[in-house]
């Protein structure tokens, strides 16, 4: 089972924080094919959310063929999302740090970094169509 | 979709005092609707005709299918929780379920007792003794117990702690959830409640500036910001809720989606407290401007 975090301040809309917290924890083998999601209640009671913004996250995921619900018995992990293998994201986590080392080594602070790692995301969809 | 609220014109005259005018507003059921406005706005005055508590002098709205007044079989249908926490001081919550159950047609005291105890709320303790958050929730349940489909919360959160706060919310939020009930809950500040309300109604000088879901409304609303310039172009496609200017940039915020052509403006979406913080700004904004351009680059 596990835990949302919703984040009243994010630009992230609440049912995609929802979303994306269900995608990681599949993507990081937290949850597993089978397992359940907690019940709309209990995230409502946990977070304050409103029911309908729980609803809509099952319901896009549902959509995506990762979740299934089952009437009466709740929302189940049906698939993993598509992806890299596990142990890709470890491996590239431990590029990435060597990299932010080196980075900081030349002077960059955290955020320099984060608006560089942002540019550079932006413009890559561009380069690829070019 | 059912709807649960819906006023016509709707207002109310206290002597000379108009504390509401040409009031129209919907609600559809299964919805947290936030009633925001600055104080003195009218939202206890809605609150109180929507509930039968004060009668309109102008205007009509129906209410769960039929017209607001005091009623029992109307009544049954609508919990109404006054800004003051209205509970006896000396009795405990045991004593105010006993009350209850003498006073209501449809009463759940097994319900009350296992949420207060869910709660941590004491049931043999004086109201008076127990904390401001603790208060609430015992109100709160005592208004859910009536089985109502209908829930109307005057500034419900502004005297609470952010736990205490957030612990209220999700009681609520939960007996949407378990029972499917519309309610309506009034704030000067929407920050507090943005994650669970999910349709809005703005109230501000008597008047209602927006109604709707709240989607749907911030999809229609966004903010431009571009060079200090002339922004009769932009005013013939939209509507201008908020004009900034400092010395070198104008940043408006508009609604209406049809596109804008000139490139000098960069269109960005909007959140939740920037809409409303607009509309209940207006009268104010040219205040705010002379203050940036003050600070700016004059």
């Amino acid at each position: 089972m596990i835990n949302f975090r919703i984040e009243g301040r994010s630009a992230v809309p609440p049912y995609l924080q929802i979303v994306q917290q269900v995608r990681q924890a599949l993507r990081m083998g937290v949850l597993k094919v089978g397992d359940k999601l907690p019940t709309v209640r209990e995230v409502v009671a946990a977070t304050a959310v409103n029911p309908n913004t729980v609803l809509k996250a099952y319901r896009d995921l549902e959509r995506e063929g990762l979740v299934q619900a089952r009437a009466g018995h709740g929302t189940f992990v049906r698939n993993l999302p598509p992806g890299p293998p596990p142990g890709t994201h470890s491996r590239l986590g431990r590029s990435l740090a060597r990299w932010v080392r080196e980075a900081r080594e030349a002077g960059l602070d955290d955020e320099s970094i984060e608006s560089l790692l942002r540019v550079t995301l932006q413009a890559a969809p561009e380069e690829e169509i070019a | 979709m059912t709807t649960v609220i819906q006023t016509r014109g709707l207002g109310k005259q206290f002597g000379r005092v108009t504390a509401l005018s040409d009031c129209d507003v919907t609600v559809p059921e299964g919805r947290i609707c936030a009633l925001i406005g600055p104080n003195g706005a009218g939202k206890t005055t809605l609150l109180r005709l929507l509930s039968g508590l004060a009668r309109p002098t102008e205007g009509e709205m129906s209410v769960l299918g039929s017209t607001p007044r005091q009623d029992p079989a109307f009544l049954a249908g609508v919990g109404f929780l006054a800004q003051e926490i209205p509970l006896y001081r000396r009795f405990t919550a045991e004593e105010h379920i006993s009350i209850g159950a003498h006073l209501n047609r449809r009463w759940d005291p097994a319900l009350v007792r296992d949420r207060l105890k869910s709660l941590n709320v004491p049931l043999d303790r004086a109201a008076g003794s127990l904390s401001g958050g603790q208060r609430a929730q015992l109100a709160l349940t005592l208004t859910l117990a009536k089985k109502p489909r209908l829930v109307l919360l005057d500034e419900p959160v502004a005297a609470l702690d952010p736990l205490a706060r957030r612990h209220f919310l999700a009681t609520m939020a939960d007996a949407v959830a378990d029972d499917g009930l519309t309610v309506v809950l009034s704030s000067h500040l929407v920050a507090d409640m943005e994650r669970v309300v999910d349709h809005l109604i703005l109230l501000s000088a008597s008047h209602v500036q927006l109604c709707g879901d709240i989607d749907a409304l911030l999809a229609e609303h966004r903010v431009l910001v571009g060079p200090r310039k002339d922004t009769a172009a932009i005013a013939r496609t939209h509507t201008i809720v908020q004009t900034v200017h400092t010395a070198r940039q104008t940043t408006l915020l508009v609604r209406g989606n049809a596109p804008v052509i000139d490139p000098a403006w960069e269109s960005s979406e909007v959140g939740l407290e920037e809409m409303v913080l607009a509309y209940m700004g207006q009268d104010a904004a040219p205040a705010i401007s002379d203050l940036t351009s003050v600070g700016g680059e004059t």
